[in-house]
C-alpha cells in the first residue's frame, strides 16, 4: 500500500544513516570475524576446537551454568512476580522498584556485589563463621558465578513476568476458582499455560545474557573457564586470534539458536536488554 | 488458612530476593565510606576513599560521561528517523532491517568487540580514540531507540494527525517536526534514558575496545577491584551508584507515567 505521508525519497533518506553505521560497524566486522575464525581452512579450525577438551569443557560449563541460572531465575521471579501483581499492600511499589533497581548494573559491579556477599570478607562468610564455626567463601567459584548471574537476571525476568501477569484475563482464574479448583490446580492449569510464552521468552533472554556475560566472570573467575573468559584469555594472553574468533562465533551461534527456538515456540520477538 | 500461609511464604521469598539484591549495595556504600572496612563503620566514616577515587579515576568517569552523551546524540540522530520509517513501512524488507539492527543486543558483546577490532584494529588513530568505544556503544544501544520510536509511531492516532496535516498542505519536514516528534516525545525521552544508562555501565564491549588512554567508568571499576583495597573498590562502586541510581529511578517513573498515559489513551 502506498503511504501518502511518507514519500519514497524520505523513506530512504531517513533509514540510510542508521543502516550505513550498522553495516560499517557491525555487519561487516561480524563477517570479518567469521572469516578470521576460519583462518583459511575453516573446517580444521572448528574441528580442532570441538575436539579440544578444554574448549568443550568451557562450552558445557557455560551452557549448564546458564541453564541452571535460567531455571532458578524463572522459578523465583514467577513466585515474586505473581505475588506482586496479585496483591496490594502498602510499600508494594517501593518493593517493585527495589527488585528492579539493579537492572542496569554492569557485570563487573554485579561481580563485586557477589564478593560483598560471598567473598573472603563477605556477609555470608561472617555469618557462617559466627554461627557455624566454619567460614563459607564461594565467590570465586562456579557457585559465586551462579549467584552473580542470578543477581542480574532477576530484575529483568521479574519485569517480564509482571507485565505478562498484568495482562492475564482475570475471569479465567475466577471461573476456575468458582468451579472448585484450588490454588495449585489454578496455577497448573490456568496461570502457567497463560504465562508460558512470556516465561519462554524471558528465559531465553536470561540464558543468552548469562552465556555471554563477561564482566561478572571477569571480576570473579580467577580460575573458572566459562566461555567468555576462555575467549578473552585466548585473545589477550595467548594472542590466538583465530581460536578466539571461532569461539566467539560458536558463542554467538548458541545464543542466536536459543533465541530463535524461543521465538518459534512463542511466535513473538524476544525482548532483549543489556 | 492455606491462602494466608501461601501469602506469607510468597511475601517472605519476595523480601528475601530484595535483600539479596540490596544488601550488597548497602554494604559496598558503607564500606566505601568506612575508615577501615575490617573494623566496620564503628571505626568511623570518611570521604577519604571517595576523594582518592576521584583523584585516581576522574578521567575514566569523565570519559564515560562524554561517551554517554556522544552515544545519545548519535543514537537519537540515527535511531529516531529509522524507527519512524520502520513503523510506517509495512514490508518484509523493513521487518528484516529491524531484526538485523536488534542482533547486537542479542549476541554476546564480546563477539561484537572482537569483530570491531578485527576490522578497525589496524587504524591506530581511530582505535586509540574514544570514538572507537562510542561506535561500539552506538551499535549496542541503537536498537533500544529504534524499537521505542517504532512502537510509538505504530500508534494509528499519530498517522491520522499526520494525514490531517498533510491534507492542509504541511510539508514532510514540517509534519515530522511539528506532528510526529512532539507526539512521541515521552517515548524518545524514555529510550534516551535507557541509552545513557546502558552506555555508562557497558563493560563487555568496552573492556575489549578500551586503551590505556580511553578508560571508562566500568573499566576503571574492574581495574579498582583487581588491584586495590576493598575500601577503594567500594568507594568507586558508591560513586557509580550515585551516577546511575538517579537515572534508573527517573527511568522507572517515566515508564510508569507512559503506562498510565497509554492506559488513558486506550479507553
Amino acid at each position: 500500500m502506498r503511504d501518502l505521508t511518507l514519500p519514497r525519497g524520505w523513506r530512504v533518506a531517513l533509514l540510510l544513516p542508521a543502516l550505513a553505521v550498522f553495516l560499517a560497524f557491525w555487519l561487516l566486522p561480524m563477517a570479518a570475524l567469521v572469516k578470521v575464525s576460519g583462518d583459511g581452512h575453516a573446517l580444521e579450525t572448528y574441528r580442532a576446537i570441538l575436539t579440544n577438551a578444554r574448549y568443550l569443557d568451557s562450552l558445557w560449563q557455560t551452557v549448564v551454568l546458564s541453564a541452571l541460572v535460567t531455571l532458578a531465575t524463572l522459578a523465583l521471579s514467577l513466585v515474586a512476580g505473581l505475588f506482586l501483581t496479585r496483591h496490594d499492600f502498602p510499600g508494594k511499589s517501593a518493593l517493585v522498584s527495589m527488585l528492579t533497581l539493579p537492572l542496569a548494573f554492569p557485570g563487573v559491579v554485579v561481580g563485586f556485589m557477589v564478593i560483598m556477599l560471598a567473598g573472603r570478607q563477605g556477609l555470608i562468610g561472617d555469618l557462617t563463621s559466627k554461627f557455624a564455626g566454619h567460614k563459607l567463601v564461594f565467590a570465586y567459584s562456579l557457585a559465586g558465578l551462579f549467584l552473580g548471574y542470578l543477581y542480574f537476571s532477576i530484575p529483568r525476568v521479574i519485569l517480564a513476568v509482571m507485565a505478562a501477569a498484568e495482562s492475564l484475563d482475570h475471569s479465567l482464574t475466577e471461573a476456575a476458582a468458582s468451579l472448585g479448583a484450588g490454588p495449585f490446580a489454578i496455577a497448573r492449569d490456568v496461570t502457567l499455560p497463560a504465562l508460558a510464552p512470556a516465561l519462554i521468552a524471558s528465559g531465553a533472554m536470561c540464558f543468552a545474557t548469562s552465556v555471554g556475560a563477561f564482566g561478572t566472570a571477569f571480576t570473579l573467575a580467577t580460575d573458572i573457564d566459562v566461555l567468555p573468559m576462555t575467549i578473552y584469555t585466548e585473545f589477550t594472553l595467548n594472542a590466538n586470534v583465530a581460536t578466539a574468533a571461532a569461539l566467539s562465533v560458536i558463542l554467538g551461534v548458541v545464543t542466536w539458536a536459543v533465541l530463535m527456538l524461543a521465538r518459534n515456540f512463542t511466535g513473538q520477538a524476544v525482548a532483549a536488554g543489556g | 488458612m492455606l491462602k494466608k500461609t501461601l501469602f506469607t511464604l510468597q511475601l517472605l521469598l519476595t523480601l528475601l530476593m530484595c535483600a539479596f539484591l540490596l544488601i550488597p549495595v548497602g554494604m559496598s556504600i558503607l564500606a566505601g565510606l568506612s575508615v577501615n572496612y575490617f573494623r566496620g563503620p564503628s571505626a568511623g566514616l570518611t570521604f577519604k576513599w571517595v576523594i582518592q577515587v576521584w583523584q585516581d579515576y576522574h578521567d575514566a568517569i569523565l570519559n564515560s560521561l562524554y561517551v554517554g552523551a556522544a552515544t545519545l546524540v548519535l543514537v537519537a540522530l540515527l535511531g529516531v528517523p529509522a524507527g519512524y520509517v520502520l513503523a510506517r513501512w509495512q514490508s518484509r524488507f523493513a521487518r528484516w532491517i529491524e531484526e538485523l539492527l536488534t542482533l547486537p543486543i542479542a549476541l554476546p558483546g564480546l563477539a561484537s568487540a572482537l569483530a570491531l577490532i578485527s576490522v578497525y584494529g589496524g587504524m591506530r588513530g581511530f582505535r586509540e580514540s574514544l570514538a572507537f568505544i562510542i561506535v561500539g556503544h552506538v551499535i549496542f544501544t541503537l536498537p533500544f531507540m529504534v524499537r521505542a520510536v517504532a512502537a510509538a509511531c505504530a500508534d494509528s492516532r499519530i498517522k491520522l494527525m499526520e494525514e490531517g496535516a498533510a491534507s492542509l498542505g504541511a510539508s514532510f519536514v514540517r509534519r515530522f517536526m511539528t506532528v510526529v516528534l512532539p507526539n512521541i516525545r515521552s517515548e524518545i525521552v524514555a529510550a534516551a534514558l535507557i541509552v545513557v544508562t546502558l552506555s555508562l555501565g557497558e563493560f563487555n564491549l568496552t573492556w575489549m575496545l578500551h586503551t590505556p588512554d580511553t578508560k571508562t567508568l566500568p573499566v576503571g571499576l574492574a581495574d579498582a577491584y583487581a588491584s586495590l583495597r576493598l575500601e577503594i573498590g567500594s568507594a568507586y562502586t558508591a560513586v557509580f551508584f550515585v551516577l546511575i541510581v538517579p537515572l534508573l529511578i527517573v527511568m522507572q517513573t517515566t515508564a510508569q507515567r507512559a503506562k498510565v498515559r497509554n492506559a488513558r489513551g486506550r479507553t
